[in-house]
């Protein structure tokens, strides 16, 4: 019934953009938004760099604004001002901009390079995306990091030994939200993986989440920021404690930390790019040449020398190589890593991005009380 | 006698008193002109965000703007005989969905609804894919195989205009249609017509009288339409999901309708705005008078702790001489100067249980080692941390307070015999009390509105109701809702403010001289 439509829009497109792409009516600037740290880092080594290298006649200008991207979007958006080109967002914060009609839905076959042998970009991205406006970029998880000389002779192999008080005594560091200590909760309290939402969905299985979180409620320090957990272990004041598995790595890699790595029950999560809609045509332009390039096989293969996130093409894993500096193999720090993900959850984005705002208001009327 | 009862003329023959006023006018502009920067700066960066925040607290037009249609046929439902709306209902949310979607505008009402009934924000994801797909198709189908001219877009431009009064629906939804086809940058005399205006002309011939026009177009539409399966929107939608059967996600639409809300602040005083009325939140899920209360507790705790030792501290100051006061003045400053998430940081160090307090303690065996306290992570860190932070407010006030007590009096009460203490308490300290008032208020005020301190130090115990306001601007996107909360903190400190005036007087209140 649209077809003329379809086809209509797609020759307005191809007539906006053949031009463009004739006579380069690209921006000169681009704005990155970032979560700043070694992921800026390494997102500016792996993409920026080299990119800048091609086009020396483009400046790239990082703003660490990811941890409140979605509320800032929201506000340009309402002053008709969007000063952003491209944003690194996690993936739940993605599906919230797509909601809200603050970025733009894009094609991903047509957007995005093909991977090396030929299949197109949504096949070698796969299931990574989740939303229509999200172009994926890492697989990173959620983890926890245990100190190695407080454990005794038994160092913890399963995820529960958070609620073994008795076995691994002393304060343990969760994050302060609901998401993933209601599902760690479930599992330890015997729910099967696959059934973990289903339960969660009725009030008896928020109940029972909350009942099993209780019993180490005393001695959970509760986190807000990634830095917290690392430093918590290297000061000692937590025997075991969730965090992104790559700040545990530069914790037990770059800084030498008596602390070891608990993959078991490991939740991935994505972190990529979208495009803010709203943007001039040049800038448009621009961000879509830039995000071509870096979302390609060997850029995210080359972000992991860098940083130990999954890169998340999957013809990228086979180039993984080596990190640039410590120049220690990077694939066995991959949560992707097949060693690593024995066992895995998946976070189900649609499920929370219904009950965040309600089991949100549930969780911290049970922390204060 | 003339001179006097004639006016007063100045040199260039104007009265005296039109040429005085005339004066002071143009004085009293140039006065007004002067502070307008400052006025107009008030009034862009305080007082329009403020005006803004309190109209955000009750605004709710995203359900009318988007859902229209809908919105208007809900009004003629009634809950109470049970089950789910009418087949008006689902026609209307059918048009209003189908022109959501290509504005982009569904899955925004979805989250929005959501804060109310928890599974919305996906069910409005979910229908948006699927709304366009619908079996209308089928009305499409058999209208275009009947006569070609139903496909071009000028045959019912010509009918909006010369049936609109007999086919109301589909004149209605061909005003929609054009225009939301023209915002996309296309030409509604070009564009192929959509399901939804099929779906809106097979609805207003079905209850046209047979026969009942005067383009024959139209009649044998209307004998056509006779013979075509009807389409049941309600079936549709429930395919997509059984919710949409369900009468308590249409009592949430109906109840959220309203251009205005007091969902919000009943929200942020832990009741909630139902189809039957005004309700408390389940026990489970009451959090913000709890939080107002520790709020203002623990302010109050941090006041008294600002007061009890800044005071020592001001009247060091004001007392020393002047170059040792000075010394001890920068020794009060540097903190003030320093960077907040600097300071906070270092009570972390200080604090934690592996801390160096803890450590020193332990080392002198006044702790034993497995005992240690816990000193952060609760209220005690969040109240240790912001008195630290805030005591330059307390001191400062103080101490310019007690600059300006006479020594005199203080000498004169001790030679008309009074002891050390009744001097200091009878003569100095009334003195000093509009500086403790001038401090208190700047700290409570302060106190009352802190989020970053409480967010590092506080734990769970320790956070304040700004905290809350934060989570809700930045990770929740539940502005409303931290409108509602924010306008209820300002004017408890309004509040304060006016019953600190009525009981001790705002005249009161020292920052010096």
């Amino acid at each position: 019934m649209k077809l003329k439509k379809t086809v209509l829009a797609a020759a307005a497109l191809a007539l906006a953009v053949g031009p463009t792409a004739v006579s380069a009516q690209l921006a000169d600037d681009i704005t990155l938004v970032s979560w700043g740290g070694a992921y800026q880092k390494s997102q500016h080594r792996a993409y920026v760099e080299p990119y800048i290298a091609d086009n020396p006649e483009v400046t790239a200008v990082w703003d660490e604004s990811s941890y409140e991207a979605v509320a800032k979007l929201r506000a340009m958006n309402e002053a008709g001002n969007v000063t952003w080109d491209l944003v690194d967002v996690v993936a739940s914060d993605a599906i919230r901009l797509c909601d809200e009609g603050l970025a733009m839905e894009i094609d991903h076959d047509e957007l995005l390079a093909p991977a090396p042998d030929g299949s197109s970009a949504s096949e070698d991205f796969g299931d990574l995306i989740v939303s229509d406006c999200f172009i994926p970029q890492i697989v990173y998880s959620t983890t926890f990091g245990y100190r190695t000389d407080m454990v005794g002779s038994t160092p913890p192999t399963d995820v529960c030994a958070v609620f073994d008080t008795a076995t691994y005594p002393g304060k343990r560091s969760l994050e302060k939200r609901p998401i993933n200590n209601m599902e760690w909760a479930l599992i330890c309290d015997g729910v099967p993986k696959a059934d973990v939402y289903d339960v969660l969905e009725t009030d008896e299985g928020q109940a029972r989440a909350f009942a099993k979180l209780d019993t180490i409620k005393d001695d959970v320090i509760w986190w807000s920021a990634g830095a917290d957990t690392p430093q918590l272990l290297a000061d000692g004041e937590v025997v075991i404690g969730s965090t992104y598995n790559g700040r545990l790595f530069s914790v037990i890699e770059e800084q030498d930390q008596p602390v070891g790595m608990l993959w078991d029950a490991q939740v991935f999560d994505l972190d990529g790019w979208i495009i803010p809609v709203g943007l001039p045509a040049d800038r448009l332009a621009r961000a879509k040449d830039f995000v071509r390039f870096a979302t390609d096989t060997q850029r995210l293969a080359d972000q992991a020398k860098y940083i130990s996130y999954g890169p998340a093409r999957m013809s990228s894993a086979p180039l993984v190589g080596q990190h640039a500096d410590l120049g220690i193999d990077m694939a066995p720090h991959m949560p992707t890593d097949p060693e690593n993900a024995k066992n895995t959850f998946l976070y189900n984005y649609e499920w929370w991005a219904d009950y965040r705002d309600d089991l949100d208001a549930k969780f911290q009327a049970w922390l204060a009380q | 006698m003339t001179a006097i009862d004639s006016p007063v003329l100045t040199a260039d023959g104007t009265p005296l008193k039109a040429s005085l006023r005339r004066a002071l006018r143009r004085e009293k502009a140039r006065a007004f002109l002067l502070v307008s920067p400052l006025l107009l700066f008030v009034l862009l960066t305080f007082i329009a965000p403020i005006a803004d925040m309190l109209f955000r607290s009750v605004e709710n037009g995203i359900v009318h703007d988007t859902i229209p249609r809908t919105v208007q046929a809900l009004r003629n439902w009634d809950p109470e005989q049970g089950g789910s709306p009418g087949d008006d209902v689902f026609e209307a949310f059918y048009t209003d969905m189908v022109f959501a979607v290509e504005r982009k505008s569904h899955t925004r009402l979805g989250s929005r609804l959501n804060y109310e009934r928890t599974g919305l924000a996906s069910l409005f994801r979910k229908s948006g894919r699927r709304v366009g797909k619908f079996d209308t198709t089928d009305y499409a189908d058999a209208f275009t195989t009947l006569d070609q001219a139903w496909e071009d877009p000028r045959t019912w431009d010509a009918l909006a205009v010369s049936e609109g009064a007999s086919l109301p629906r589909t004149a209605s939804v061909h005003a929609t249609w054009r225009e939301v086809v023209r915002t996309d940058g296309g030409d509604p005399l070009e564009e192929e017509p959509w399901d939804v205006l099929y779906a809106a002309l097979y609805a207003d011939l079905m209850q046209a009288p047979a026969g009942g026009f005067d383009n024959p177009l139209l009649n044998d539409a209307r004998t056509a339409a006779a013979g075509l399966e009807p389409v049941s929107l309600r079936e549709q939608f429930g395919a997509i999901d059984e919710d949409w059967l369900d009468p308590q996600v249409w009592r949430t639409i109906r109840t959220y309708a309203g251009r205005y809300t007091p969902g919000y602040f009943l929200n942020s005083v832990d009741l909630k705005l139902t189809a039957d009325g005004v309700q408390y939140r389940d026990e489970g899920d009451r959090i913000y008078i709890l939080l107002f209360g520790r709020t203002l507790y623990m302010s109050l705790v941090i006041t008294i702790s600002c007061i009890l030792l800044g005071y020592p501290v001001a009247f060091l100051l004001a007392n020393l001489p002047l170059r040792t006061a000075n010394i001890l003045m920068i020794l009060v400053l540097l903190p003030f100067w320093t960077s907040l998430l600097v300071r906070t940081s270092s009570w972390k160090v200080l604090l934690q249980q592996q801390g160096v307090i803890n450590d020193i303690l332990v080392a002198l065996r006044i702790v034993d080692d497995a005992s240690r306290l816990i000193l952060i992570n609760n209220q005690t860190g969040t109240i240790i941390a912001m008195t630290h932070i805030l005591l330059p407010f307390m001191i400062l006030p103080l101490y310019s307070v007690m600059k300006t007590i006479p020594p005199s009096y203080v000498r004169a009460a001790k030679s008309l015999g009074a002891t050390d203490w009744t001097a200091f308490w009878r003569v100095y300290f009334p003195n000093s009390v509009p500086g403790i008032g001038a401090g208190s208020v700047l700290v409570f005020i302060l106190a009352i509105g802190y989020y970053i301190t409480p967010e590092l130090v506080g734990g769970t115990r320790g956070v304040f109701i700004s905290n809350r306001i934060a989570y809700h601007i930045s990770s929740s996107l539940n502005w409303g809702l931290a409108a509602a909360l924010g306008t209820i903190l300002l004017f408890a400190v309004l509040i304060l403010y006016w019953t600190y005036d009525r009981i001790v007087g705002i005249d009161n209140v020292k920052l010096g001289g």
